[in-house]
């Protein structure tokens, strides 16, 4: 009981969680709540845990130590399989099905459990993501990346979910589709009411989609900040070095801008 | 090109034998290959040691593979019982399927670990168990893989099972060997086309169920799977389809003589209203054992055989002690009845083409061993490992200066044309007279005798009707019948078949 109350303010708490690979400890007593409805973004280098951390909500990596809670019960406690039906999860390679069709793929998930998706709940999932519901009947193959990846978020919507996970989900887009598709993705989060945690190595697409960044090094999380703060130079040294990046380049297109409208 | 037709269109019983064993061979292979391969693509040390084993088995040669299951399964007895077969179907069965492991199971597992890691993390992620996974994601990805390793599979066993008739299962490597044997070249072919027709039929079909698979076009590999299904099921009518008859199984060993007594044989007991079917082309120590363990019926085997290997004597008494000692034995180790004389021997001798002969000047094995350093001996391929060539060549102290394997019908030609200079020959063999061989007298008697005798195996031993119909043969034949019948299907010119070979034969001797 005591393990529930500690989870309760949070829709996601980690409770001193680790993971070790061996003598590599990827993520390091992390501490935390996630509230309901917020858009998080875990950012930091490569190597520095944000993807173990986002995988134990999901089961899909088991804590060393320590504990994470969903709507305060232990995802440890609960069978995986059917805990990762009530999740969305996006990542970067996509991982369409290729032998499914586009309708085969987004209804995968209720399939799993029992239930048949609907022609019409497919094509307004289609909708969602901005894609021709008569699209429905082609081949992973025949999409381009940017489709593919909308695909995938669709998917991740199909059961409904309360909670989305997405790892690197743009990383291997082209810039135009990525933005359009963060915005996008941030829409469907305000509209459904989602918890959504978002792991990237962009710090500006954390700070332009996220309403709480947290900055993880070595493991451990070394800054949690809104936006705004991180922005007015809250967050420490390795958090500042990371909006140092974007900010200089929007500086130097300022100023080139300037440059040219002065000449 | 007449014999070739005919002999290509009476294939029909071991077309659907050799399509049934297959079909078998590469079923069994398929049903432990796939889960083998599923807990090999969840654990690399299973993977390293089932492919190491496959492999393993890949390096045995299919003839020597299909051997070692008769040892083996006469074994297996002690547990299984005596019912247990050791001969025909069940080897085969086994060692075809092993052979067949190894495509299957590589082809698998290489699919199972090119899987897209990216496909794999999507099925954990959206919430599939372990079996999900693998029945809506790897099982369907993998299948075109896997139909390849199975149509490589398949292409193998067509070809290795011709080697089951060696161990008397029928297949369509019973033409070949016949025709080996009795250098019926059509005979030879016919087979080779049969089972190279089959094997090309099998890929194609195979290929389409695969192109089907990988083009996720169900139809297409329906289709391929249904003829498939309707060959197999053809096989099946032609093979049971006739009811189950009690019939007599009629052994022989991989020569001339064995073949034309194995049908004098069935011929007169088909006159007596029995069924018959014959085991050709059986190894010397295999079709022993066969007539002992009663999987097969009858057999002619030679005294002086089954004295030195089988009975391990080395000792040489007179033939009537002889055959008293073996029917003895015979009676007391198996039950196995030895019902009498053929009534002529078919004894080892060493033989030379007269010419060379008289120009090395020998008469008998005495002078053979003063000029044996100079000289290369044939002899078939049991020959050098059998007792009585170790005893011979102790008597005389025979050392050659090459020794060489051939099959009973090359070694006449190998002699002839000087690529050998002394043979071990038959003395029942007509190609002796024909040929103007020399045979060299044995003065130390070295060599045991061998007369021809007909063995009942233990179950048919007291068939009376049997017995009855048997018994005028015994004592019927003499050398120079059983030497013109030989011939008459070894010869290059107006060769016969067994079939009519034994025709001659009976009439000849009044049968």
């Amino acid at each position: 009981m005591q393990t529930a109350a500690k989870a309760r303010s949070g829709l996601i708490a980690f409770a001193a969680a680790s993971r070790h690979f061996g003598d590599v400890v990827a993520v390091d007593q992390v501490t935390l709540e996630i509230a309901a409805g917020s858009f998080v973004a875990l950012v930091g280098a490569s190597g520095s845990g944000k993807s173990t951390l986002l995988k134990m909500v999901n089961a899909l990596e088991a804590p060393s130590s320590g504990a994470v809670f969903l709507g305060g019960e232990d995802v440890a406690q609960l069978p995986p399989a059917q805990l990762r039906r009530g999740i969305g999860y996006v990542f970067q390679s996509i991982g369409l099905f290729p032998h499914m069709t586009l309708a085969e793929n987004i209804a995968i998930g209720p399939r799993l459990s029992g239930d048949r998706l609907k022609g019409e709940r497919v094509a307004e999932l289609l909708e969602l993501v901005e894609l021709d519901p008569g699209m429905a009947s082609r081949m992973p193959d025949e999409l381009s990346g940017g489709q593919r990846q909308r695909v995938g978020v669709a998917r991740a919507l199909a059961n409904d979910p309360q909670v989305l996970l997405m790892d690197e989900p743009f990383g291997a887009l082209d810039p135009i589709t990525r933005d359009a598709l963060g915005e996008r993705v941030r829409a469907l989060h305000s509209r459904l009411g989602l918890t959504t945690i978002m792991v990237t190595h962009d710090m500006a697409e954390a700070l332009l989609l996220a309403d709480r960044v947290l900055v993880m090094d070595a493991g451990q999380i070394v800054a949690d900040e809104t936006p705004a703060a991180l922005l007015a130079g809250k967050g420490g040294e390795i958090a500042q070095g990371l909006v140092a990046v974007p900010r200089e380049q929007a500086e130097r297109l300022a100023s080139m801008e300037r440059e040219g409208s002065a000449s | 090109m007449n014999g070739f037709w005919a002999a290509l269109t009476s294939l029909g019983p071991q077309l659907s034998a050799h399509v049934l064993l297959s079909a078998s061979a590469i079923a069994l292979g398929i049903v432990v290959a796939l889960p083998l391969a599923v807990w090999a693509s969840r654990s690399p040390p299973v993977a390293r040691v089932a492919l190491g084993l496959a492999s393993l088995v890949q390096t045995v040669p299919a003839l020597a593979l299909l051997a070692l299951f008769f040892p083996i399964l006469l074994s297996l007895r002690v547990i299984f019982g005596e019912g247990l077969p050791t001969l025909g179907f069940l080897p085969a069965l086994l060692a075809l399927a092993l052979y067949a492991l190894l495509p299957i199971l590589r082809n698998a597992v290489t699919a199972q670990a090119n899987l897209d890691p990216g496909v794999l993390e999507a099925a954990d992620g959206v919430g599939m168990t372990k079996w999900q996974k693998l029945r809506l994601v790897e099982a369907p990805l993998s299948a075109p893989f896997i139909m390849a390793g199975i149509r490589t599979a398949s292409v193998w066993t067509i070809g290795a099972a011709t080697l089951a008739t060696t161990i008397g299962q029928p297949s369509l490597g019973d033409p070949i060997f016949a025709g080996l044997q009795t250098q019926n070249w059509a005979l030879v072919l016919a087979g080779c086309v049969a089972s190279a027709g089959l094997a090309l039929i099998a890929d194609n079909l195979l290929g389409m169920i695969e192109k089907g698979l990988a083009t996720r076009r169900a139809k297409l590999s329906l289709a391929g799977l249904a003829i498939v299904a309707v060959g197999i099921g053809a096989a099946l009518f032609a093979q049971f389809g006739g009811g189950e008859r009690d019939r007599v199984l009629i052994g022989a060993k991989g020569f001339s003589e064995q073949y034309v007594l194995a049908r004098l044989i069935g011929q007169r007991l088909e006159a007596n209203g029995f069924q018959v079917e014959y085991r050709d082309g059986l190894g010397s120590a295999v079709a022993h054992s066969a007539i002992a363990s009663s999987d097969i019926d009858l057999l002619v085997d030679y005294t002086g055989t089954i004295w030195t290997n089988q009975m391990k004597r080395q000792d040489n008494p007179p033939r009537d002690q002889m055959l008293a000692e073996i029917a003895e034995w015979e009676r007391q180790t198996s039950g196995t009845l030895v019902l009498g004389r053929m009534g002529f021997e078919n004894a080892y001798a060493f033989a030379m083409r007269e010419d060379r002969a008289e120009q090395l000047g020998i008469e008998d094995l005495t002078d053979l061993a003063r000029v044996a350093p100079q000289l290369t001996v044939g002899g078939d391929p049991e020959f050098f490992e059998r007792p009585e060539w170790i005893a011979v060549r102790d008597a005389y102290g025979l050392q050659f200066a090459e020794q060489r394997n051939f099959a009973p019908t090359f070694m006449y030609n190998a002699l002839q044309s000087g690529e050998t200079d002394v043979i071990s020959a038959y003395t029942s063999d007509g190609r002796i007279a024909a040929d103007r061989l020399r045979v060299l007298d044995d003065p130390r008697g070295a060599f045991p005798n061998y007369d021809a005798v007909l063995l009942v195996s233990p179950e048919s031993a007291s068939d009376a009707a049997l017995i009855a119909a048997l018994e005028p043969l015994i004592d019927s034949i003499d050398v120079t019948a059983m030497r013109e019948a030989n011939f008459a299907v070894d010869r290059e010119k107006d060769k016969l078949t067994p079939d009519e070979a034994a025709r001659l034969l009976a009439d000849r001797v009044g049968l």
